[in-house]
C-alpha cells in the first residue's frame, strides 16, 4: 500500500516535469508530435526504473559513509560519497550504452524508431535528477525502484500530454513572436498549474 | 640574435589574429542575445526554472555554470585530438563531472545554506545541456582560447537569463531582492503572490521573457 502511495505521488504530484523541471531539455525538444514522445517516454521510463535502484544500490553499498564495513571492517570509516556525481553518471551513461547495444541486437525495429533519443536520454536531467532525489530520502531498494518507474511514467504522461496540445496548436493563431518556444513555455506553465491540484493527494 | 627575430616573427604570424578579434567578441556576444542559450537554443531550461524562485540561488548557480563550462570547455579544447569519437559522450561527462565535483565541495565547505537550497541541482549541472551542447558543438572542434570565449559567453548568456528571471520571481513573489523586502522599505504593503514561487510561475514567466525577446529583436519560429 506504501509503495502504490508513493507510485501514485511520483507519478502526479512529485511529477520529474511539473514539480522539479527535470529532463526540460528533451521535453521541449521532442514533444513535437506524439509518436516520437511515446518512444521517447518509454525510454526514459525503462531507463529511470533500472538506473534508479542500481544508483541506489551502489551508494548505499559502496558510497555511503561507513557502508563498506561488509567488505571488511577496516573499511568502516571510509567515507567515499565526493565520488557520488561522477560515479552516478558513468553508471547512467554505461547503461544507456548498454541498452542501447541490447536494443540494436535484439529488436532493430525499436531501434530505429528511437534514433537518436536513447543516446540522449543519458543527459536526461530527469535520470540524474532522480537518482540524485533519492539520496535526500529514506528509500530502501523497493521505494526506490518504484519511485524510478513513477517518476518515469510520471514524465511520459507529461510528454504525450504536451506532443498532443503542441499537435493541436499548430492551427492556432499565436502571435509571431510568441510562436514555438514561448507558447510552449505557457503552455508548460499552465499544465503545471493544473498538476497542482493534485497536491496532498494520498490513497 | 639573428634566428630570435626569426622565431618572433614566426610566432607572430601564427597568432596573427588577435587576442579580442572581432570573430572572438563575437563568439562572446551572440550567446548574450541573439543566440541566447536559454531563450533560443533551448538548452539548461531544467535549471533555468527550478532554481529561480529566489535571487540568491540563482546568482550561486550562474557563476557555477560560468566556472563549470570555462573549465570543462578548455580542457576538452585541449583533449580533443586525442578522444576517440566512439567515446567522446562518456569522455566529456567525466570532464564535466570532475569540475562539478569541485564546484560542490567549494560550495558546501563557504556557503553551506545556499549549497543545501540548490541540493541536487549542483549535480545536475552535470547533465545542463549548455555546457554538454557547447562541448559537442564547439569545443571539439575548436582550439582552446575561441573554446573558452564560447563557453564563457553562453554562461553568460544563461546567467542573465537566470537572473532575470529570478528578479521577477522574487520581486512578484515574495516581494523582495536577495532576501531584503523591496516593497516594506518603500512603505508599500505588498501581498505576495505565490503563483510565481511555483514550478508554474517560473515556466510562464519564461515564456513571457521570451516573447518580449522575441518582439524586440524580431525573431520568429517556424512552429
Amino acid at each position: 500500500m506504501e509503495l502504490i502511495n508513493l507510485g501514485v505521488r511520483s507519478i502526479f504530484v512529485d511529477n520529474m516535469i511539473f514539480a522539479y523541471f527535470l529532463g526540460m531539455c528533451s521535453y521541449l525538444a521532442v514533444s513535437k508530435n506524439v509518436k516520437t514522445a511515446v518512444g521517447l517516454g518509454a525510454a526514459v521510463t525503462f531507463v529511470l526504473t533500472l538506473t534508479v535502484p542500481l544508483n541506489w544500490a551502489i551508494y548505499n553499498f559502496i558510497l555511503k559513509k561507513g557502508s563498506l564495513a561488509w567488505v571488511s571492517p577496516e573499511l568502516a570509516g571510509l567515507d567515499l560519497s565526493f565520488l557520488t556525481l561522477i560515479i552516478f553518471i558513468s553508471v547512467i551513461a554505461a547503461f544507456v550504452q548498454l541498452l542501447e547495444m541490447l536494443i540494436e541486437k535484439f529488436s532493430p525495429a525499436l531501434y530505429g524508431a528511437l534514433g537518436i533519443f536513447l543516446p540522449l536520454i543519458a543527459v536526461n536531467c530527469s535520470i540524474l535528477g532522480g537518482a540524485l532525489f533519492m539520496l535526500g530520502r529514506p528509500y530502501g531498494l523497493a521505494e526506490a525502484t518504484v519511485f524510478g518507474l513513477g517518476s518515469g511514467i510520471g514524465w511520459l504522461l507529461a510528454v504525450v500530454a504536451l506532443a498532443a496540445i503542441r499537435e493541436k496548436i499548430k492551427y492556432s493563431q499565436v502571435p509571431a513572436p510568441m510562436r514555438g518556444l514561448g507558447i510552449t513555455f505557457v503552455l508548460v506553465g499552465l499544465m503545471s498549474f493544473g498538476f497542482l491540484s493534485f497536491l496532498g493527494f494520498t490513497l | 640574435m639573428a634566428e630570435n627575430t626569426a622565431t618572433a616573427e614566426e610566432v607572430k604570424e601564427i597568432i596573427s589574429e588577435p587576442l579580442f578579434s572581432k570573430k572572438n567578441r563575437k563568439l562572446v556576444t551572440d550567446p548574450l542575445d541573439g543566440d541566447n542559450p536559454i531563450t533560443v537554443q533551448v538548452l539548461g531550461i531544467c535549471s533555468a526554472l527550478a532554481i529561480t524562485a529566489q535571487m540568491k540561488p540563482a546568482l550561486v548557480m550562474g557563476v557555477a555554470v560560468v566556472f563549470v563550462m570555462c573549465c570543462s570547455s578548455v580542457v576538452t579544447s585541449l583533449i580533443r585530438n586525442t578522444i576517440p569519437s566512439s567515446i567522446r559522450i562518456v569522455v566529456q561527462l567525466a570532464v564535466i563531472a570532475t569540475f562539478v565535483i569541485v564546484v560542490n565541495e567549494i560550495l558546501l565547505a563557504f556557503v553551506y545554506d545556499v549549497a543545501k537550497d540548490l541540493g541536487a541541482f549542483i549535480g545536475l549541472i552535470i547533465t545542463n545541456c549548455i555546457v554538454m551542447g557547447r562541448l559537442e558543438a564547439f569545443a571539439t572542434g575548436n582550439k582552446p582560447w575561441p573554446s573558452f570565449l564560447d563557453a564563457l559567453g553562453n554562461a553568460f548568456g544563461y546567467a542573465i537569463i537566470l537572473l532575470i528571471v529570478a528578479f521577477f520571481r522574487e520581486l512578484l513573489g515574495a516581494g523582495s531582492l536577495f532576501g531584503f523586502k523591496v516593497f516594506e522599505a518603500i512603505g508599500l504593503d505588498y501581498q505576495g503572490n505565490g503563483l510565481m514561487l511555483l514550478p508554474a510561475g517560473a515556466a510562464i514567466v519564461v515564456g513571457l521573457l521570451i516573447w518580449a525577446q522575441r518582439s524586440w529583436n524580431g525573431y520568429v519560429e517556424e512552429a
